[in-house]
């Protein structure tokens, strides 16, 4: 009697859920990785910083201040003030939320779009794979950023156009991804079997598909953020954006740009700001597609 | 007289070659090409074949796992190919398939729990109340113990894995299953077993198999009735008696003549081939098997051989499609070289 119960308690402690177990190889992949963490770091930094962050700063970020305008670093404006008299540091801490709301939401709606279509594509093929990828195609013909103007410039000038128009950009990159990861899940046999039972298309797709190619997804995401930041500041450099005086860092670039010579950390800063989150989500999404496919490595 | 549970008709599966600019259809693999069997209520019938002779496909075909080209599969009454997707979803409930790799059939996201109780609830078999039950009652059924029932696919066996996938076949209480190739992957001894326990199922559930397979012995064991394809074509059925006692086709006897025998003071007359099986997609004219044929006429070339049967020389259900079942029978033809 004792002895079952002992081998009864082995045997529960070596049952592993593959997908817990999986997670763990890929955290521990992730941890070894120090350039990965210092990405993720920085991008939790980030975040921090812009939840908390404009609750800290005591300047208003919007207030012009004539009599400071121009002032290099100092220990009042850490960043200095531009052209208006505001605080730089400030300006950018406030920016913080604007830019990251535009990277992650436009790739939550560009990617739950692209991976619809993706799916749809891959799974059902013939002439609704043909008819969604040649779709995708003619939307990757545009050069991204032209693209991205030219909705821009037909919807109007505002944050919420700016996340439109970036996810549309990044449908297709989603879309294709997703479609290939869907042909090579759909053949196999364990999809046919849940097929002979009678499964709907809706629960192979979504129970029996979907799990399997997050994989991609999710580095896709990662790095797409990066991209996003990128070109929604770009937008804004390019007066498209943020409509001032909206401290959105690309305008806040824009804005630096007349006085580069006499005063350059007005854009310096803004510049920096933008590097350091291109280059941490970037950093991070290589880290996690590193720690997800071993294979890719090389 | 037992009636017919699966009638096949006329049954295509061409798969299309795309090529060119513009992706337009250039030929077909002519992967099943115009069969019609029928299986017993009860029985195992026995698909034998060599590798892309169309077994798999016709499987799969009649699950519409691949939807054919043309023909009728009806089973139980119903034409199967007729069905709108939704009817044909619930139709499955009778039609199981049992695939050949257990590494690859099982989702290895899922415990046996999940991956029985998902195949309960898609066709409303059990009440979600007594699956726990029912769950552990068909683990009993195939040899697995109910301690096993969270556990995830990578914890099993191969032999295990295969069982885990009979059990989910059965879930549904199918009164058919089609089995493809479902022990090829096993070692030889879990071979047995799981055989075995297909035997023991059919007996006590009363089902009915198609059996897909290219190994000779597992058809032996498990059949009531053998039918031998070649390039997607039905070149003899018959009782398992009569087929591995009496083969009428020659292509039948070079199969078989490629059973060892264990037994090295055995001398046996083998039938040893030449070339290779010619491609599916442009199949030889008349009989498909006269290019390698050691008795092959100018008729074979030309002309499409029927199954048929010959009453002196055959059991009944016994028929073959060649032109020459009495002149090779008799030694009137011998064969050249």
């Amino acid at each position: 009697m004792a002895d079952t119960t002992v081998s009864a308690s082995t045997v529960e402690k070596k049952r592993i859920n593959p997908q817990i177990e999986n997670f763990k190889n890929v955290w521990r992949k992730l941890r070894q990785n120090r350039l990965a963490m210092a990405g993720g770091f920085l991008i939790i930094f980030f975040c921090v910083a812009a939840v908390v962050g404009p609750w800290l700063t005591s300047n208003d970020p919007n207030m012009p201040n004539v009599s400071d305008r121009l002032q290099g670093p100092s220990g009042e404006y850490w960043f200095g003030t531009d052209h208006h008299g505001r605080d730089i540091f400030t300006r950018l801490v406030h920016g913080m939320s604007i830019t990251l709301r535009i990277g992650i939401s436009s790739v939550i709606v560009g990617g739950t779009v692209g991976v619809f279509l993706g799916i749809i594509s891959g799974y059902y093929g013939g002439r609704i794979d043909a008819v969604i990828m040649r779709s995708m195609d003619v939307l990757l013909a545009f050069p991204s950023i032209l693209l991205a103007l030219g909705i821009v410039a037909v919807l109007g000038g505002s944050i919420t156009n700016v996340i439109i128009a970036i996810a549309i950009f990044s449908i297709p990159v989603f879309a294709r991804i997703v479609r290939g990861s869907t042909l090579a899940v759909r053949k196999l046999e364990y999809i046919d079997a849940v097929r002979a039972l009678g499964a709907s298309d809706a629960r192979i797709i979504f129970l029996h598909i979907l799990p399997n190619i997050v994989s991609p997804i999710i580095v896709q995401a990662t790095l797409f953020i990066a991209t996003a930041v990128l070109s929604a500041t770009g937008l804004s450099f390019l007066g498209l954006g943020a409509t001032p005086p909206t401290p959105e860092w690309g305008a806040m670039l824009a804005d630096g740009r007349n006085y580069m010579w006499d005063h350059p950390h007005i854009a310096l800063f803004p510049g920096l700001a933008i590097a350091l989150v291109v280059l941490a989500f970037n950093l991070f999404g290589d880290g996690v597609r590193d720690a997800l496919d071993p294979k890719l490595k090389s | 007289m037992t009636t017919d549970l699966l009638k096949v008709r006329n049954l295509k599966q061409y798969f299309p070659i795309k090529g060119g600019i513009l992706g337009r259809k250039v030929n077909d693999v002519k992967a099943v090409d115009d069969i019609s069997f029928e299986v017993k209520a009860g029985e195992t019938l026995s698909i034998v074949g060599e590798s892309g002779c169309g077994k798999s496909t016709t499987g799969r075909a009649i699950l519409r796992l691949d939807e054919p080209t043309s023909g009728e599969v009806e089973f139980d009454g119903k034409d199967l190919l007729a069905l709108s997707k939704k009817d044909m979803r619930k139709m499955r409930k009778n039609l199981q398939i049992i695939f050949q790799d257990p590494y690859a059939s099982i989702n290895p996201r899922q415990t046996v729990r999940q991956i029985l109780s998902e195949a309960m609830n898609i066709q409303g078999v059990v009440p979600k109340d007594k699956q726990e039950d029912r769950i552990k009652e068909l683990m009993d059924t195939v040899g697995l113990g109910p301690h096993q029932i969270d556990r995830f696919p990578h914890e099993f066996s191969g032999g295990q894995r295969q069982r885990i996938g009979i059990a989910r076949a059965l879930s549904v209480d199918p009164q058919m299953i089609i089995c493809d190739e479902s022990v090829s992957a096993l070692d030889v001894s879990i071979q047995a077993q799981v055989l075995n326990l297909l035997k023991k199922l059919q007996k006590e559930l009363d089902l009915t198999y198609l059996f897909i397979s290219h190994d000779l012995g597992v058809v032996r064991h498990i059949s009531d009735r053998v039918l031998v394809m070649y390039l997607g074509k039905i070149v003899e059925i018959a009782d398992k008696k009569s087929l591995f006692d009496n083969p009428k086709h020659p292509y039948t006897k070079t199969l078989l003549s490629a059973i060892p025998v264990p037994d090295p003071t055995v001398k046996k007359e083998q039938i040893i081939l030449k070339g290779d099986v010619p491609s599916p997609i442009d199949p030889p004219s008349g009989c498909r098997f006269h290019t390698r044929c050691p008795f092959a006429t100018d008729k074979c070339k030309n002309e499409d051989p029927e199954l048929r049967t010959n009453d002196d020389l055959m059991a009944s259900g016994h028929r073959a499609a060649c032109h020459y079942i009495e002149e090779i029978e008799s030694g009137e033809m011998q064969p050249h070289e």
